[in-house]
């Protein structure tokens, strides 16, 4: 049984961790801005309504952190009276970007807050495009701060309730950058997040929440957001596909491809797709042809590539076949699938080798996976002839069991008829 | 022949004659008899069952040499059994589908025994031990079902051994017990390791010994149906050799079916045990536990609407009653005992085969 004591002290403890937990609340509620705008209606009751979800609020800001003014009071005249610093909303993108810029900018006071939050969005966005038209021409259409990030329901970036949250990201920039009305003064293209859609990248951020995969920002940037310039792209490309990035910096088609938009030239951009071996070689959906025709090196060594490619891919899907077949029939195959793994490994390597356009390295590597492909397909294959064995083993048996009983029921049947 | 072994032979027989008396055998083999009736067919069941553990005894000790009961090599030496060792998925095969004919085989000599009201005096003991080796034959299975550590035994495991906690009073203790802790791991594959190649051996042989010994003293029972067309002279045929040959029939016959089911459907390994991954879906235990674990699952969570009479516990007791009822049977069952008919309990055990098979098979097709 638990004590007096304890059991106060245990109240007294949830008591305080309430207090704690709704501390902003309370103080919202309390706080005379938000008492007067929930009696209004419209638009001038939603800050107060939609704040106290917002993660300002949560750090413990109030409206007044922003807005100025006295919320300690009732009193309209007073609470707004310039006296108490009260301003306006911000009249402009510039306005909102400098407010924004007047905390977020400020390594002291971020500090108190969030010590580990970068402080140089405002250096970023004035680098951006979007930033270069607000502060260039002053043009009022471009994304400012809360655009993307919202005004009065602003939540942490990793709250998967952000607007800038990973899955919610290319919808953010959709609703400027899809808005072909909006584009249109820009002579811009819409159809970026049609494509986006369509992706390998959004199959893997959508379908299968990987929320590592590419987004928007990913590749342009997000507070410095602008196209990768000319060059740029296999950085952007390489932040994850590293060893696709030194093999293409190694091949020779690193110079020519610098103008012609490097991974983008062969791979796409918005719509990236997963690549099949039948890019690769000179077929008909091969990208190879766009530039390579019958009698130079290039097309020669895309025929040799994808040869190699997919006999080793072929030989990787003939072993795993045979090794679904026996362990389908019970056969215990566990250890030749292991090695296949080996096979299915280095066929990968061998595809990613495809950037370096050095098909020795590739066959190299090809022939290295199918000496482990054939082994396995042994395995495959004797574990297929060790099945028949034994079922031809067992079926004699039974046929000697049958024999038997046979037999016996004739010896039955005699002792019945002597009897 | 030559003379020479036949002398052998004789020399052995004065041999062991001069120090066994084996006068009751041989009185035995001469004197007795068993009935025939029209469902001696039924008999045959026991000797295919006690064939089956004999099978069971002798592929579980050839397990054995290479098994090895740790949550890290159980898998592998199973593994290792199945690829390495000559013979070893032979065996492996064998001992996991005689374990299964074992059970069926005893679920028909069990409700045969019932319905031909064998339970009758003066055989409640043979009934009742009949009952305590069924019940150890499903613990073998219970407890050899996770030895090879895959993922469907882990899991099933721990399924079914959740569903002990569910009990009144001692569940929690009965899942520790079990568990040999909170969690399925490497402690419980120890326990059931312990359990399955000494503990209930141990008590299965001292129980079968009394079975058997019982048999043996009172004869096979005659169907009181039989008795009654009969005048109570039932026909008989010779022990030695014509049950012998027939019972033989019987045991070839299991053998068959074992070597046809280990020819055509190998008895598979799967994957290793990750106690990290999610359930995998459809889970079940093992057939013949299906049908207390369908019974289960379609009970509501309360029942009435009542919130303190839960549907699991209250599945779990009426189980329980269940079996010690079917364990009290000749003692229940007072019109057979006075030699009347006893429709009830007829009707009784036919609806409780009629329930294990709706419920088994409604375990496989709901999923």
């Amino acid at each position: 049984m638990r004590s007096a004591p304890a059991t106060a002290l245990r109240l007294a403890a949830v008591g305080f961790g309430a207090a704690l937990a709704c501390g902003p609340l309370v103080r919202a509620v309390e706080n005379g801005c938000t008492a007067c705008h929930l009696e209004l209606d419209g638009p001038l009751a939603e800050p107060a309504r939609l704040f106290p979800d917002d993660v300002h609020a949560a750090r413990g800001l109030s409206c007044h952190d922003c807005h100025g003014g006295d919320p300690g009071t009732m009193d309209m005249e007073a609470a707004m009276s310039p006296q108490k610093g009260f301003k306006a909303a911000p009249r402009d993108g510039r306005e909102v970007v400098a407010l924004c810029a007047s905390c977020h900018s400020d390594p002291v006071y971020m500090r108190r807050f969030a010590p580990s939050l970068r402080i140089d969005q405002m250096a970023e966005y004035r680098s951006s495009v979007h930033g270069k038209r607000l502060f260039g021409s002053g043009d009022p259409n471009v994304a400012t701060c809360v655009s993307c990030h919202g005004v009065h329901d602003i939540r942490a970036v990793s709250s998967p309730q952000a607007r800038v949250y990973p899955t919610r990201i290319a919808e953010t920039c959709a609703a400027c950058h899809a808005d072909a009305a909006r584009m249109k003064p820009y002579g811009r293209a819409t159809d970026q997040y049609e494509k986006y859609r369509r992706s390998v990248h959004a199959d893997l951020l959508y379908r299968q929440r990987d929320v590592s995969a590419p987004t928007c920002n990913d590749c342009h940037g997000n507070h410095g957001a602008s196209p990768p310039g000319g060059g740029a792209v296999v950085n952007v490309c390489g932040q994850c596909h590293t060893f696709f990035k030194q093999y293409f910096l190694e091949s020779p088609h690193r110079e020519p491809f610098e103008s012609i938009g490097q991974c983008i030239h062969c791979h796409g951009n918005h719509d990236v797709e997963s690549p099949t071996d039948e890019w690769i070689g000179t077929g008909s959906r091969a990208v190879c042809v766009q530039c390579h025709s019958s009698g130079d090196a290039g097309y020669a060594a895309a025929e040799l590539i994808h040869g190699r490619i997919v006999t080793l891919n072929e030989a990787v899907e003939r072993a795993a076949g045979l090794l679904d077949r026996a362990e389908q029939a019970g056969m215990e195959v566990a250890e030749p699938r292991f090695e296949l793994r080996d096979a299915n490994q280095s066929l990968v390597k061998a595809r990613s080798l495809i950037h370096t356009l050095n098909p020795a390295r590739v066959v190299e590597r090809v022939d290295e996976g199918l000496a482990v492909a054939v082994k396995v397909e042994r395995a495959g294959l004797d574990a297929l002839a060790e099945l028949a064995f034994r079922r031809r083993g067992l079926l004699l048996f039974l046929v000697l069991i049958l024999g038997l009983m046979a037999g016996l029921i004739w010896k039955i049947r005699e002792r019945r008829r002597t009897r | 022949m030559s003379p020479v072994p036949r002398d052998l032979l004789q020399s052995l027989r004065r041999f062991v004659e001069e120090r066994v008396d084996l006068s009751a055998l041989r009185h035995m083999a001469r004197e007795k008899e068993v009935p025939q009736h029209r469902h001696s067919f039924w008999y045959y069941f026991g000797g295919m069952a006690l064939f089956l553990l004999i099978v069971q005894m002798v592929t579980g000790i050839l397990l054995l040499l290479y098994y090895r009961p740790s949550a890290e090599e159980a898998f592998e030496s199973v593994q290792f059994i199945m690829t390495r060792v000559e013979f070893g998925w032979l065996i492996r095969s064998v001992h996991s589908w005689a374990a299964n004919l074992l059970i069926a085989v005893l679920f028909v000599h069990m409700f045969s025994a019932f319905l031909m009201k064998a339970y009758r005096r003066p055989r409640e003991i043979t009934w009742m031990t009949g009952v305590v080796l069924f019940a150890l034959m499903l613990g073998f299975g219970f407890s050899g079902y996770l030895l090879p550590w895959n993922e469907l035994a882990y899991f099933a495991t721990r399924v079914g051994t959740a569903i002990a906690a569910a009990m009144p009073l001692a569940g929690e203790f009965f899942l520790r017990f079990l568990r040999a802790g909170d969690e399925v791991s490497g402690a419980t594959l120890a326990r059931f390791y312990g359990l399955h190649v000494a503990v209930l051996p141990a008590i299965t042989l001292a129980v079968l010994a009394v079975h058997l010994l019982l048999v043996q003293q009172h004869g096979m029972s005659v169907p009181p149906s039989e008795e009654r067309r009969h005048s109570g002279k039932v026909p008989a045929m010779r022990f030695v050799p014509d049950y012998i040959l027939r019972d033989l029939v019987g045991w070839l016959a299991a053998l068959a079916a074992l070597a046809l089911l280990a020819a055509l459907f190998p008895w598979e390994l799967g994957k290793k045990a990750d106690p990290f991954q999610a359930v995998p879906v459809g889970i079940k235990p093992e057939w013949y536990f299906l049908f207390m674990f369908q019974s289960l699952k379609l009970l509501p969570p309360h029942l009435f609407g009542i919130e303190w009479l839960e549907g699991e516990v209250v599945g779990i007791l009426v189980f329980t009653a269940a079996g010690g009822a079917w364990l009290l049977v000749p003692f229940l069952d007072r019109r057979t005992a006075r030699g009347e008919r006893s429709r009830l309990f007829t009707v009784a055990g036919v609806l409780a085969l009629l329930f294990i098979i709706v419920m088994t098979v409604l375990g496989y097709v709901l999923e």
